[in-house]
């Protein structure tokens, strides 16, 4: 327990900073990974061969392959092209928090796709005829009755999908981010108490998860009242 | 091009190791999930309490941190036993095998759970009444069912299980991760070998998830 609040002491602002990190990376991929995860969503439910196949390639692949591949793909690997060190974008890509930033979104939107594509695929058809039968245009129908309506259906599952995004945020750590997992590793280090460090590390972890479960409880309360209400 | 086939045999190296390690994990993982999965049915409330609150925690904490937390923590209580001056530590393929087990048996627990509680009460009951005991109950009443629910979910663990060996490659295995590590460092082409790397994993997946199509199919005959 001593050694619990040295380390508290030593590292406490360091953590707190890491927290912050690793919170904000998982909010700004939660975010823009939801948003590309509709184009996909939608891809995947085309009937057009050459969209489908390319979103379902894409899906195929994030889903398919280690997140730290993935990480190490556009962090070390974008490097080895003449033309990206070439170009503008360079110095941007050439950041860590950038590369992370993109990899997750890119790995979240794969997944959260199947969640969204579940969830338009899981509202009620009549719903949709109605729509048709309003004269609504398909992206009209789309814009106010499939997607709040999938939104609803898929919050639960998506959810989920944060909280591997939260624990995906830890391999950040392996190229050279500061976010919670890499401070711990650094004040296990150099403390030489890593069970204490990890242990403090995995509360902070396991705060963070329970928080996103209570987060989305009320988003689903809030986006589900007309049930509710009807009941 | 050339690099990648001279490269080769080191990657076929790795995803050898990759695939020993994937595999001992889905066996162990399997086996502490049932027994998780029976802690948690268990009447007792001193039994099934803790072990919910542990697998909740387990899944609510990267599986990077509880690699991190065997490798290093286990060198560290190994050196608290042996004294300072010992040299031992633990070795990577036995820490990615335990946190990868761990990881494993903590969401198979859930998934047996729930496949235990879909066979019928009365199924259990008519087997007392027949003599059954409890684990002829066990093997010939409850296996045959529990599987076919089990098998959906358990395939996707064993594929982010297979995802999860390529963690292992940071506390030092020698998997396909690392060798594509290496490969990347001495060709300077980082992206062609991730990318290598990358397709193998798929590979995996694609193969196993036709096998499971199989094992499903045979799971479900007579449904």
């Amino acid at each position: 327990m001593g050694k619990i609040i040295e380390i508290l002491s030593q590292y406490g602002p360091d953590l707190l900073s890491g927290l912050f990190l690793t919170v904000q990376l998982v909010t700004l991929a939660a975010i823009l990974g939801f948003l590309l995860a509709i184009p996909v969503a939608l891809g995947r439910l085309s009937k057009n061969p050459l969209i489908f196949g390319l979103t379902s390639a894409y899906s195929m692949f994030f889903r398919g392959t280690p997140l730290l591949i993935q990480l190490f793909l556009v962090y070390y690997g974008l490097g080895q092209f003449e033309f990206i060190r070439d170009s503008i974008l360079w110095p941007i890509l050439r950041e860590a928090y950038v590369c992370a930033l993109i990899t997750f979104v890119l790995n979240t939107a794969a997944y959260t796709g199947e969640v969204v594509r579940g969830g338009i695929l899981a509202v009620p058809k009549g719903e949709i005829e109605a729509a048709k039968a309003h004269g609504m245009s398909s992206f009209t129908a789309y814009r106010y009755i499939i997607l709040p309506r999938a939104f609803s259906i898929c919050l639960p599952a998506y959810s989920n999908e944060v909280i591997i995004l939260l624990k995906g945020t830890a391999l950040a750590s392996t190229i050279t981010m500061m976010e919670l997992m890499g401070v711990s590793q650094l004040a296990a280090s150099r403390t030489f108490m890593p069970i204490q460090v990890f242990a403090i590390a995995g509360i902070l972890y396991y705060l963070l998860t329970l928080t996103i479960t209570r987060l989305f409880a009320l988003l689903e309360a809030r986006f589900t009242k007309y049930i509710t209400h009807a009941r | 091009m050339t690099n990648l086939i001279e490269f080769l045999p080191l990657l076929m190296r790795g995803l050898q190791i990759t695939l020993l390690l994937a595999v001992c994990t889905l066996i162990l993982g399997v086996l502490l999930g049932l027994v998780l999965a029976m802690a948690k049915l268990s009447k007792n409330p001193w039994i099934s309490r803790p072990v919910f609150a542990v697998t909740n925690f387990l899944r609510g904490i990267p599986e990077f941190l509880i690699l991190l937390i065997i490798f290093f923590g286990g060198t560290q209580v190994l050196g608290n036993i042996l004294g300072p001056e010992s040299s031992i530590t633990v070795s990577p393929f036995g820490a990615g095998l335990t946190a990868l087990t761990i990881v494993f048996g903590s969401y198979a627990s859930e998934t047996f759970r729930a496949a235990f509680q879909s066979v019928p009460k009365g199924q259990l009951e008519a087997a007392h009444a027949c003599g059954f005991t409890r684990w002829q109950t066990f093997r010939y009443i409850q296996m045959p069912q529990i599987w076919r629910v089990a098998i959906p979910g358990l395939s996707n663990l064993w594929q982010g299980a297979v995802k999860d060996t390529a963690l292992v490659s940071i506390v030092g295995l020698d998997d396909l991760m690392r060798s594509a590590n290496q490969a990347a460092q001495t060709s300077r082409e980082p992206f062609t070998f991730y990318l290598a790397a990358a397709l193998m994993f798929l590979a995996i997946t694609l193969v196993s998830m036709w096998l499971i199509g199989l094992l499903e199919k045979r799971a479900n005959r007579g449904f």
